[in-house]
């Protein structure tokens, strides 16, 4: 199993099971700090081991990063100058 | 800035990647991992009486951070901090001083001790990542399959960053 988030490049990959968390690269088992989240991301893997039936199953966890999802474009953006 | 729902909301990170190293003038994209197959297998026994383990892209610390090779470290006690600067994750939107958030051995401890899970394996692993695919399914792949396999581990959670 793959817990990640990266979709297209796991899911282009094909691995046997993804839990995906839309959010920026780094935290794919849940924001710093947040013991909750960590432990329902967590949950949501140990569940789907149980459940998932063929390969390439992904569950998408149902966690937002923020309100504005900036992040998304601000990664790897190419500076319109490239001294900029 | 609000979503623009005409374009793919996910981030598609093969997309981005290319024409960001295309604006740099490297002309030849990477070509990433693809298979129109990929491997399953239903779980041997309950995951009450399954033994987790968890793999990384992260490594123990700088100086072993660009050592091409598998490694395997206790996860009692569950380690303080993981070197992650190596890696293209987004350095700017978030930090990785929190290891329970690409790492969580905590957690899975709390699973194996409310009998969820069977146990946590007495190690995790870490792998390189590298461009050689090569490299990952004859090298890496198989040393962390055996790393597993020496602790009895049923399964294995990996977690890129």
């Amino acid at each position: 199993m793959v817990i990640g988030s990266a979709r297209d490049i796991v899911e282009q990959c094909g691995v046997p099971r993804f839990v995906f968390t839309d959010f920026p690269l780094g935290n794919p088992c849940g924001k710093p700090d947040d013991v909750g989240m960590q432990r329902a991301i967590v949950g949501i893997a140990l569940d789907l081991l149980e459940t998932a039936s063929h390969a390439r199953t992904t569950v998408q966890t149902p966690f937002v990063w923020d309100n504005t999802g900036d992040w998304r474009e601000a990664y790897m953006r190419i500076a319109p100058n490239p001294s900029d | 800035m609000a979503l623009d729902s005409a374009q793919r909301i996910f981030v598609s990170y093969i997309d981005k990647s290319r024409e960001y190293y295309l604006a740099r003038g490297y002309e030849n994209p990477y070509r990433w991992a693809y298979h129109q197959d990929a491997p399953f297998a239903p779980l041997a026994k309950p995951l009450s009486q399954s033994r987790v383990a968890l793999i990384t892209t992260a490594a123990l610390n700088q100086e072993t951070c660009r050592v091409a090779a598998v490694y395997g470290a206790p996860t009692e006690p569950p380690p303080v901090a993981l070197y992650t600067d190596h890696r293209s994750w987004d350095k700017k939107a978030t930090h990785t001083r929190d290891v329970e958030t690409f790492l969580p051995l905590r957690r899975l401890a709390e699973f194996a001790a409310s009998g969820r899970i069977g146990s946590l394996s007495s190690r995790f692993y870490g792998v390189p990542t590298d461009f050689s695919q090569r490299r990952t399914v004859d090298e890496y792949a198989p040393a962390v399959l055996e790393l597993c396999r020496a602790d009895a581990v049923d399964i294995a959670l990996v977690v890129p960053l």
